[in-house]
């Protein structure tokens, strides 16, 4: 022994050699354990990461608008008429009622220049007008009828890389006046609009006449700098007690709405210059409550009328069932008290900006029905104007203090009511629930409820659950109950197989084959799901009625085997009979007969999803439910069994019941399968965003609208932000039913161990 | 048992049990139908199908000869016929219709045509038959009447067969040589005038001034590129010239005579002249090419090769990603962290996530990986080629790293699985013979785990090649140019975007102008796809039992 210590190939205990080593790897010890630590909670870190990132992404949308005083200065003009504001927020362009026009740097005020506008010397201005703001016209209106129409632009260069702006004043149809009431009064309200074709000007003389010209450019064929202009004139006379207080015309030159001191709102429709035509009259306001401003949103289809209560009412014209037009208060704004004095609509979306009498700033949207702020900003009697971009506010007050406030406005469109619930959009009948992301037109409002698409998921699952929770757990039953063993082995991984196939082929199939059978052979398909089962009881009862000698060749446990053939059989023959049932029921084509019952037919339709999805689920639920059963502790079953009860007792009274937590937990998590189901809902439905239960129908499920609109989506923008919200949801939808399902699982765990 | 009535029988609960027999009858008949239907429609695409020559006569009209493939036969009522213009005589309530696949897509109009049984006439398979299969346009098929050379006839008639499959194999090797030069030579060039562009924006960028040193060599660097340019594309303009010698004519059902360049034929074969050993013998050649070509006309035709490469890759580096990572937390949990409600929590979580869409990790993925991550890397490392994003737009890097965050519960589920199957004892004697923690986990616990965690990988592989959703976002596109691997350094390219079987399925199959001839492809590419998973599943399940068996032993 004392030998073997000596020529052992370990050194001696205690030796240097020995402690060395040993420290060395007590050292690789700790190092692993802190290296499996960090790597360990890395990768937890990594999995959480998602949800958190997902949620960081989303949160913007919920943030209301922030203010950032920019910069005060004080500018050398007095009582200013209008302010405008450029892209940049550094070039303002001031008006005022002398008719002098001066743009300035928008951060101190400094003039960058003092266009000199052709005013006639031997007249005086009596009106302003301004068309929408985009188009960025204005117009002067004279005491002997005459008005001026100009434009501000700004031309941008990039002389050494950097940004210069040269603001100037454009002419839309020469510099001369025009003569807008040809007798010549004074025009006390104007409203302009002007585009590449046609300018407008409408007009209120001091004798109540309405006065309209309308300017049609006709571009000569053959040379561009020819041109003639067409004008068209109109008047309208109106009563003499009237007080007309505001007067507007939208972008597309089609409507005039006329407000009067009493409230009442006159909304003509002059898309025929030459014989305006009064649409409506109505009281906007109750009585002892003033509209004190009113201004088109953007896109010129509703107007926002502003209340001496502080109130504001967005209207718009709504089509009835006999296709007129009226107006409707569509919604209204509370948050403001005091009367509001001016509005200031955004460029590009629906929202605007309200200035009350006590220098609160509110700032609203229409479609979210949103209000993102309202703080005290500018004193009363300031001019206020946006910037294209919604993200810078310029105030200017009478004795020219003059205020940029930056405004932080990133994602008003969206709220809880604009996501889920009814939204009466512009040019709709009716409150509707509407997904529509995206158009080609710029002041298009977006459409972002999820309710459709949120539909369209439960739909789905719906539809794919009602065939495959009846299928997957009476098939797990009989394979973890009745099931002779040799045959278990053979089915239950032909089954389970299924879970790991690629959901775009079975997206492809449904699509192209399974839509095209189930629209040639309807009938078939519906004779399909009755026979079965019938014709499933009618094999037993003669297989019972057969003699035991035959019977007993094959063993117990095996009646599926012998239903495979049946199942075949009544398929081929329902498909068979399905021209003939069709041209006997249905007129020899069902989903025409469809359509003329009421009923629309669409070949990718809710059916062919239910089919393919519940396909798709039944491997998930079969083969959770299959281990509940199966795991039921056989003394219980046998238990049952010797008291004399039935295998098929013994299984609805003891086994069901026992493993029923189990059973649910496993239509839990085919559930949250189905619910997140991409590629079979993308391919197998039309992806129209419908709310509708109609089984032919289809629907736009919300994976399937993330997968088709995510590439497409700009990034941070709102829409992009709606899709991570929607992959959100159904992160939400499918982690509470893993959850609920992996709880109620392990207490049955603990529960079977107990037993 | 003897006989009894209804009531006793129904009263035993047979019929119940039953159901629930026909429940599995139908499960499996699905399975095993769908698995069939896939096989026989993606497997019988390549067999040269025997063309047919019929004669057509619709009533009123006059009789057409038509040559085609039969496709398939359905029953359709009266009805329906009637909507798409058809009226069957009175009392029939109910006609064959065919569909026939007639090719001369550029002639006829389009491939399928649909024919109704009662109108067709006599069918014949005459031998001398030719189906061509073009680069463009699709199948052609008719007679061959002569091969001709600039113009003039060399052969005809009978002779013109034998001529046509010689001139053939020249036609084709200049088609491959071409395609060398274009791909590897031409390709080497552009990369090298990128490379040129880029060091001088980085020149630029660092403020070097125009005519410097730096810049006079970048110059004539690029003059030896475009020298080297010129040359290719000589030889190219020669081969060229070369491969548009030949022509053959060939006359379509309707007797019009065409004229096809042999450049735009990949091969022309005569299915009924051959011998059943012959057509095996094609298949196999076809399904070869059906692996290892590039897909032509949209994809509709040719091969998938790129998409199965894509494929592997992205699952390859995508498993190099999640084996140690999932490995590492599945052994965290197990074996380091103190076992409490914390540790359930996590692991409840992490199960969670196995069920998780996959649709919500593209997202991921796209916002995260691509957007953040690559915007990030490319302000960092690649600024001189920006505003074109090298990794801040989807590629193969981040579709696998997706699919590995996408797939590491899997990994982690297996392996925690297989760990906690150790038996004790084995883990308590390493220690009791005084090894420590760390390597009684490296040389007795991990190498007995190994195959669990092996289960864990080819699971996560399997699940992987099928996932097609979050793909759809972090790089897969329809058509890439390049593959990710190539002769230029640093040879794998992680940026570039991928083709993928899964996409290709998707895309082929509803995205493309022409889904009825490219259905077969579909099939075929979904067969492979089913393929390879059911054997990689079948694979993770054997490991898994024999596993089972070897704990079993070790317990007893």
């Amino acid at each position: 022994m004392v030998e073997a210590s000596q020529t052992s190939i370990l050194p001696a205990p205690g030796s240097p050699v020995a402690l060395r080593r040993r420290a060395w790897r007590e050292l690789k010890d700790r190092l692993a354990r802190y290296g499996v630590a960090a790597g360990g909670m890395m990768v937890i870190f990594a999995i959480v990461l998602i949800f958190f990132y997902l949620l960081y992404v989303v949160v913007p949308l919920f943030h209301g608008a922030e203010t950032e005083a920019n910069s005060e200065y004080k500018t050398d003009y007095q009582n200013a008429t209008h302010v405008t504001l450029n892209e940049y927020n550094d070039v303002a362009l001031m008006l005022t009622m002398e008719g002098k026009a001066r743009f300035f740097n928008a951060n101190d005020g400094q003039l960058m220049l003092e266009p000199n506008l052709p005013l006639p010397t031997d007249t005086k201005i009596s009106g302003f007008g301004k068309g929408a703001s985009p188009t960025g016209v204005f117009s002067y209106g004279f005491a002997d009828g005459r008005a001026l129409i100009f434009k501000q632009d700004y031309k941008i260069s990039y002389p050494n890389d950097k940004r210069m702006i040269t603001p100037l004043i454009e002419y839309p149809i020469g510099e001369e006046l025009i003569v807008l009431d040809p007798q010549g009064k004074a025009l006390q309200l104007l409203s302009v609009q002007s585009n590449e074709e046609q300018t407008t000007l409408a007009g209120l003389t001091e004798d109540n006449r309405l006065v309209l010209n309308s300017l049609v450019r006709e571009q000569d064929f053959m040379d561009e700098d020819l041109f003639t202009i067409e004008q068209t004139t109109a008047e309208i006379v109106l009563a003499d007690n009237l007080q007309a207080t505001h007067l507007r015309m939208d972008i597309d030159q089609r409507e005039l709405y006329l407000v009067d001191a009493d409230g009442f709102i006159a909304y003509y429709d002059i898309t025929d210059v030459a014989s305006p035509q009064l649409i409506q009259k109505i009281k906007a306001v109750p009585s002892g409550v003033d509209v004190t401003s009113i201004e088109f949103l953007t896109g010129g289809i509703s107007i926002l009328v502003g209340r001496s209560d502080g109130q504001i009412d967005q209207w718009f014209p709504v089509r009835d069932e006999n296709n007129n037009y009226t107006l409707h208060n569509v919604r209204s704004f509370n948050d403001q008290t005091t009367a509001i004095v001016s509005i200031a609509t955004e460029y590009a979306r629906k929202g605007f900006l309200a200035l009350d009498k006590t220098g609160q700033i509110g700032i609203y949207h229409t479609t979210a029905h949103r209000t993102m702020l309202v703080e005290p900003l500018v004193d009363s009697d300031a001019v206020i104007a946006i910037s294209p971009r919604a993200n810078g506010l310029l105030s200017v007050t009478s004795d020219g203090q003059a205020k940029l406030t930056l405004i932080d406005n990133e994602h008003p469109e969206v709220s809880w009511h604009s996501l889920w619930e009814k939204v009466w959009y512009e040019s709709r009948d009716q409150p509707e629930y509407i997904w529509q992301s995206s158009s080609a037109s710029n002041d298009f409002e977006p459409k972002f409820s999820l309710s459709p698409l949120t539909f369209g998921t439960i739909k789905a699952a719906l539809y794919a659950m009602m065939v495959a929770v009846p299928l997957a757990i009476m098939g797990a039953i009989y394979a973890a109950y009745f099931m002779s063993a040799r045959m278990r082995t053979i089915v239950k991984p032909t089954i389970e197989i299924m879970e790991a196939l690629p959901t775009v082929i079975l997206g492809f199939l449904a699509g192209l084959w399974l839509a095209p059978l189930v629209e040639g052979n309807l009938p078939g398909v519906f004779t399909l799901l009755i026979m079965l089962p019938i014709m499933t009881i009618v094999t037993a009862w003669s297989w019972s009625r057969l003699p035991s000698s035959f019977r007993e060749r094959i063993p117990d446990g095996w009646e599926a085997a012998i239903l495979i053939p049946v199942v075949i059989a009544v398929g081929m023959l329902s498909m068979m009979a399905s021209p003939t049932l069709e041209l006997w029921l249905f007129d020899g084509n069902m989903p025409k007969w469809l359509n003329e019952v009421g009923i629309n037919f669409d070949q990718r339709n809710s059916l062919v999803v239910g089919l393919v999805m519940g396909f798709a689920v039944i491997p998930t639920i079969f083969s959770i439910t299959e281990d509940a059963i199966f795991g039921v502790p056989k003394h219980l079953t046998v238990g049952s069994l010797a008291l004399g009860a039935t295998p098929w007792q013994t299984l609805t009274r003891v086994v069901l019941l026992t493993a029923s937590p189990g059973i649910f937990s496993a239509v839990m998590i085919g559930l949250g399968r189905a619910v997140g189901e991409t590629m079979i809902v993308l391919m197998a439905t039309g992806n129209t965003p419908i709310m509708d239960f109609n089984i032919f129908e289809g629907f736009r499920a919300l994976s399937a609208n993330i997968a088709v609109e995510m590439p497409e989506a700009e990034v941070a923008s709102t829409h992009y932000r709606v899709l991570f919200l929607a992959a959100l949801v159904l992160f939400g939808a499918t982690f509470i039913f893993n959850t609920v399902a992996e709880i109620v699982r392990q207490r049955l765990r603990t529960k079977y161990s107990s037993l | 048992m003897s006989k009894q009535s209804f009531s006793t029988w129904y009263k035993s609960g047979s019929p119940w049990v039953w159901l629930n027999a026909g429940a599995v009858s139908i499960s499996v008949v699905m399975v095993v139908g769908l698995l069939l239907l896939i096989a026989v429609r993606g497997l019988s695409h390549f067999w040269p199908a025997d063309i047919m020559e019929l004669s057509y006569q619709e009533p009123g009209g006059e009789a057409i000869t038509l040559i085609g493939e039969a496709i398939e036969t359905e029953v359709v009522t009266a009805l329906r016929l009637k909507m798409t213009g058809v009226d069957l005589p009175e009392g029939q309530v109910s006609a064959e219709r065919h569909l026939v696949k007639v090719g001369n897509r550029d002639y006829f109009g389009l491939d399928f045509r649909w024919i109704n049984g009662p109108w067709v006439g006599e069918i014949n398979y005459p031998e001398n038959l030719v189906s061509v299969e073009r680069r463009e346009w699709g199948d052609f098929f008719g007679y061959l009447m002569e091969v001709k050379q600039q113009g003039k006839i060399v052969a005809s008639g009978d002779d013109a067969w034998a001529e046509l499959q010689k001139r053939l194999e020249r036609s084709n090797n200049l088609v491959f040589e071409i395609k060398k030069i274009e791909k590897a030579e031409i390709g080497n060039i552009n990369h090298g005038l990128e490379e040129l562009r880029l060091r001088t924006r980085r020149l630029e960028l660092d403020g070097v001034a125009a005519g410097s040193v730096q810049h006079l060599e970048i110059e004539q660097e690029r003059k030896q590129w475009d020298v080297q340019y010129a040359g290719l594309q000589k030889q190219l303009s020669d081969l060229n010239m070369a491969l548009n010698r030949d022509q053959m004519i060939i006359k379509m059902s309707d007797g019009r005579e065409v004229e096809i360049p042999l450049a735009k034929v990949v091969e022309a074969t005569r299915p009924n002249a051959m011998s059943v050993w012959l057509k095996i013998r094609t298949y196999g050649h076809e399904v070869w090419k059906f692996v290892s070509d590039d897909p032509r006309e949209a994809n509709t035709e040719g091969g998938i090769f790129p998409a199965i490469f894509g494929t592997v890759m992205m699952v390859m580096i995508m498993a190099v990603l999640v084996t140690p990572f999932g490995v590492v937390a599945a052994v965290y949990l197990k074996e380091y962290a103190k076992q409490g409600p914390m540790i359930r929590l996590i692991r409840i979580a992490v199960n969670n996530l196995a069920g998780v869409p996959s649709i919500v990790y593209g997202v991921f993925g796209l916002g995260f990986f691509v957007y953040y991550l690559g915007g990030n890397i490319d302000e960092i490392f690649f600024s001189a080629a920006l505003p074109a994003p090298t990794f801040g737009t989807p590629g193969l890097m981040w579709a696998s790293l997706t699919l590995a965050i996408l797939t590491v519960p899997v990994v982690i589920v297996a392996t925690e699985e297989g760990l906690s199957r150790i038996p004790r004892a084995i883990r308590e004697g390493s220690l009791a013979l005084g090894a420590t923690k760390a390597e009684t986990l490296w040389r007795t616990v991990l190498p007995m785990a190994a195959p669990a965690m092996m289960t864990g990988l080819i699971l996560a592989v399997a699940r992987a090649a099928g996932e097609v959703a979050p793909l759809m976002m972090v790089g897969v596109v329809k058509l890439a140019p390049a593959l990710a691997v190539d002769t230029i350094a640093p040879y794998l390219h992680l940026d570039r975007q991928f083709m993928h079987l899964g996409f290709h399925i998707y895309d082929v199959g509803f995205q493309s102008p022409n889904v009825e001839a490219a259905r077969p492809l579909v099939y075929a590419t979904a067969f492979l796809l089913v393929l390879i998973i059911i054997v990689l599943n079948m694979a993770a399940i054997s490991i898994r039992n024999r596993l089972r068996e070897n704990y079993k032993a070790s317990e007893g």
